[in-house]
C-alpha cells in the first residue's frame, strides 16, 4: 500500500522558491514496517503537505511495528520538518512504535535528540484542566470574599495612616501633594468643562422637547438645575476622575511595584500607604468637590444654552427660574456625594496599584480594575447616599 | 580560615541576649555574628523554597548568597530585608530576633540596613539627589542645606555627583545601580544588602561595582550581604558564602568560595564554582 501526499503549489511559478514542493510518501510492508519517504523542500514558509492523512494512516490500528525514513531527495529543510518529526517521535514513543532515525540527515537527528533530552519541567499545580461549573462558582465566591477582605484591610491601613497624619507623624512630601493637587484638579478642568456642558445641554434639549408639549418650557431650568446640582455634576466629575486619575494612580503605583520602588520604601521603613496613598487620597478628596462645583456651573450653562437657544427663553428668565429652583440643601447633597466619590476613586486606584503583580500585563490589569472598581462603587455609593439624604431630610 | 565555623546552628543557645558574651568555645571566629539564621524556612504561601537555613554572617565580611537560578536566593534576601516573613526559624541581627520583634522595632532595624535592588528601584518621580535625600529628610533633623551636602557627598562616593538633578530614566542601568548603592548608604547603615549587583551589566561596569563594594567595606567597615551567581564577582568580593540548592531546597555548604572551589566535597558546589568543572 502506498500513500502519496504533496503540496499543491507549483514550485516553478514562484521564482523566489526554486525548490521542488515538499512531499511525503508512506510505504508499509507485510511485516508492518513503515518507511516514510520525505522529499522536496520542507520549509516553514512553503506549503507543507497534508500531514493529517499520513498521521491517520500511520496510527490506525494495527499500528506499524517500526517507522524508518528515506530522505535521499530531500532538498532543504528547517523547523517545518523537524517539528513534524519531533511530534511524530513523541507519538511513536507513546504508542510503542520504534522510530529508526538513521535514514534522516545528521542535523535532523541531532535536533531531535536535543528536543527529546530537554527535561519536561512543569511546576506543580499548573494542570489547567477545565473545572466543573460548581467548582468554578465556588472558587469565584472565595475570590470575592478574599478581595472584599483585602479592600477592607486596605481601608483600615489608610485610616491608620490618616490617624498618624492627624497626629503629625505621617511621612510624605508636601511638594508631592501640591503636584498631585495640580494634576488631579487643575489639569482635569478642560475635560470636565466639555463633558458637563454637553450633559447639561442634552438634558436641556430633551427636557425642552418634552415640556414644550404642554407649554411648560420654563421648567427646563428646574429640571436641568436640580439634576445637575444634586447628582449629575458630582457623578460626571467622579467618572471623569475614575478614568483619568484613578487609572493613573493604579498605573503609577503598579509600575512602582514592578520596579521594586515600593519595596525600597518599605525597607527604608517608610510606609507606602503613608507616603504614596495618603497624598493621593487627600488631593482627590480636596479637589473633587471643587471640581464638582465647577461641573455644576458648566452643566447649568449647558442647560441655559439649550433653554435659550432651542427653547427660546430669555436668559434672565432662565437664570431667575434656576436660582429659585436650587436650594442649599441640593448643593450640599452634591458636594457630599462628590467628596465620597473622590475618596472612592482614590482608594480604588491606589488599592489596585498596590495589589498589582510584577509584570507589564499586571499593571494593565490593575489599571482596568481600578476604573471598574471605582465606577461600581460610585454607583453603589450614589444609590446609598440618596437613601441617606432622604432619611436625614436633606432632599 | 575555617569556613564551617559560623554554620553551626546555635541550638544550644535558643535565646541569645542582645549583647552577648562569647557563647561557646573560644575560636578565632567572632562569637557574635552580625546576622545569624537559625533553622530558617522561606517561601510563598504553602510553597517552601528553602528550609533549614542556619548560618552566620561575621561583622565586616562580604558575605555572598549564591546558588543557581530559582534556588531561592532572592526570596531569602526578601526575608533578611524585612519584606517577607520566614515560614519558620529565626533571623537575628546583633542577637536580636528580627521577625519576632514588634513592628516598630523591626522598622527601626530596617532603617539600619541599606538595600540595593537589582534594577536600582530608584523612585522615578524624583531626581537622583532627591532619591538619596529622602531617607535623610525622613529620619534626620538635618537642615535642608546639610541634607543637600550629604546627598551630594553620597552620590560623589559612587562617582555620580555631577548627575544630581537627573531623573532615573535619564541615566544608564549601571549608573542607576550605583545611585541605588548611594541611596542605600544614605543613613550610614550597619549592613548593606545587594540583590544581583552585576546582573545586566557589562563586565567593566560589573567590575566597577565590585570595586565599589570592596572600597566601601574597606573604608566604612559595613557588613555586606550580596546575592549573586556571577562567578567573577563572587571570587572578587566574597569573604564567606552560603550555597543554596534548588533541588534539595536547602543550603549545601558555607565557606570562602575559593576554598570551596578547591576543597568542597560536594561536587555540585565545585562544579558551580568552576562552571561545570573546567
Amino acid at each position: 500500500m502506498r500513500i502519496l501526499v504533496g503540496a499543491m503549489t507549483d514550485s516553478v511559478s514562484t521564482p523566489l522558491k526554486p525548490h521542488p514542493a515538499a512531499r511525503i510518501a508512506l510505504v508499509r510492508d507485510q511485516a508492518g514496517r513503515v518507511v516514510l519517504a520525505i522529499g522536496g523542500a520542507w520549509q516553514l514558509d512553503a506549503d507543507l503537505p497534508d500531514l493529517d492523512r499520513i498521521d491517520a494512516e500511520l496510527f490506525t490500528e494495527p499500528g506499524p511495528t517500526s517507522v524508518a525514513f528515506e530522505t535521499s531527495d530531500l532538498v532543504a529543510w528547517d523547523s517545518g520538518l523537524v517539528s513534524y518529526l519531533a511530534s511524530l517521535a513523541w507519538r511513536c514513543r507513546e504508542s510503542g512504535i520504534a522510530m529508526q532515525e538513521e535514514g534522516l540527515p545528521d542535523g535532523i537527528q541531532a535536533l531531535l535528540r536535543l528536543a527529546s533530552t530537554v527535561p519536561e519541567r512543569r511546576a506543580e499545580g499548573r494542570d489547567e484542566h477545565a473545572d466543573p461549573f460548581l467548582r468554578r462558582f465556588g472558587l469565584d465566591f472565595i475570590d470575592l470574599a478574599r478581595s472584599t477582605g483585602e479592600i477592607l484591610a486596605f481601608i483600615g491601613e489608610v485610616t491608620l495612616a490618616l490617624r498618624s497624619m492627624l497626629a503629625g507623624r505621617a511621612r510624605f512630601r508636601r511638594s508631592e501633594l501640591w503636584l498631585l493637587v495640580e494634576e488631579v484638579g487643575a489639569d482635569a478642568l478642560p475635560i470636565i468643562s466639555l463633558v458637563s456642558f454637553l450633559v447639561g445641554l442634552i438634558l436641556g434639549y430633551i427636557g425642552d422637547q418634552q415640556l414644550a408639549q404642554f407649554g411648560a418650557r420654563i421648567f427646563v431650568a428646574d429640571l436641568v438645575g436640580l439634576a445637575i446640582v444634586i447628582q449629575m455634576g458630582a457623578l460626571i466629575t467622579a467618572i471623569v476622575l475614575a478614568g483619568r486619575t484613578g487609572a493613573a494612580f493604579a498605573a503609577q503605583l503598579g509600575s512602582m511595584q514592578v520596579n521594586e520602588e515600593i519595596d525600597a520604601l518599605r525597607t527604608m521603613g517608610i510606609s507606602p500607604v503613608e507616603f504614596l496613598v495618603l497624598p493621593r487620597l487627600i488631593a482627590l478628596v480636596a479637589m473633587t468637590p471643587l471640581l464638582a462645583v465647577y461641573a455644576n456651573l458648566m452643566g447649568l450653562l449647558g442647560g441655559a444654552f439649550a433653554g435659550t437657544v432651542v427653547g427660546g427663553l430669555s436668559p434672565t428668565e432662565y437664570f431667575t427660574q434656576t436660582v429659585a429652583a436650587i436650594g442649599w440643601n441640593h448643593i450640599t447633597q452634591g458636594l457630599i456625594s462628590a467628596t465620597v466619590f473622590g475618596a472612592i476613586v482614590a482608594v480604588s486606584g491606589c488599592l489596585r496599584g498596590m495589589q498589582s503583580g510584577r509584570s507589564a500585563a499586571a499593571v494593565g490589569e490593575a489599571t482596568t480594575s481600578a476604573v471598574v472598581t471605582s465606577i461600581v462603587f460610585i454607583v453603589i455609593a450614589s444609590a446609598g447616599l440618596t437613601i441617606v439624604f432622604d432619611a436625614i431630610g436633606l432632599s | 580560615m575555617s569556613p564551617d565555623g559560623p554554620t553551626k546552628p546555635p541550638s544550644d543557645s535558643p535565646r541569645v541576649p542582645p549583647v552577648s558574651e562569647p557563647i561557646s568555645e573560644p575560636t578565632s571566629e567572632q562569637a557574635d555574628p552580625h546576622i545569624l539564621l537559625d533553622a530558617v524556612s522561606v517561601g510563598y504561601g504553602e510553597t517552601v523554597i528553602q528550609h533549614d537555613l542556619s548560618f552566620g554572617v561575621r561583622r565586616g565580611d562580604v558575605f555572598v548568597i549564591m546558588g543557581g537560578s530559582g534556588s531561592g536566593k532572592s526570596t531569602l534576601m526578601r526575608s533578611l530585608i524585612g519584606l517577607l516573613a520566614p515560614q519558620s526559624g529565626r533571623i537575628l541581627f546583633d542577637g536580636e530576633s528580627f521577625w519576632d520583634a514588634p513592628e516598630h522595632a523591626r522598622t527601626r532595624r530596617m532603617r539600619r540596613n541599606g538595600v540595593m535592588y537589582q534594577s536600582g528601584a530608584l523612585w522615578s518621580s524624583m531626581t537622583l539627589e532627591e532619591n538619596v535625600a529622602l531617607p535623610l529628610e525622613q529620619y534626620t533633623d538635618l537642615r535642608r542645606s546639610q541634607i543637600h551636602e550629604v546627598a551630594v557627598y553620597k552620590l560623589a562616593l559612587v562617582g555620580l555627583a555631577a548627575y544630581c538633578d537627573y531623573y532615573p530614566s535619564e541615566i544608564s542601568g549601571g549608573m542607576r545601580k550605583r545611585v541605588g548603592v548611594a541611596r542605600a548608604m544614605a543613613l550610614d547603615p550597619d549592613i548593606l544588602f545587594f540583590d544581583e549587583p552585576s546582573a545586566g551589566l557589562d563586565p567593566l561596569s560589573a567590575r566597577l561595582l565590585d570595586d565599589l563594594i570592596l572600597e566601601l567595606r574597606e573604608s566604612l567597615g559595613t557588613t555586606m550581604v550580596v546575592v549573586t551567581h556571577d562567578l567573577a564577582s563572587i571570587f572578587t568580593i566574597a569573604d564567606d558564602s552560603v550555597f543554596l540548592d534548588a533541588a534539595t531546597q536547602t543550603m549545601l555548604t558555607t565557606g570562602n568560595p575559593r576554598d570551596l572551589r578547591e576543597h568542597c566535597e560536594i561536587k555540585l558546589v565545585r562544579d558551580f564554582l568552576s562552571r561545570g568543572g573546567e
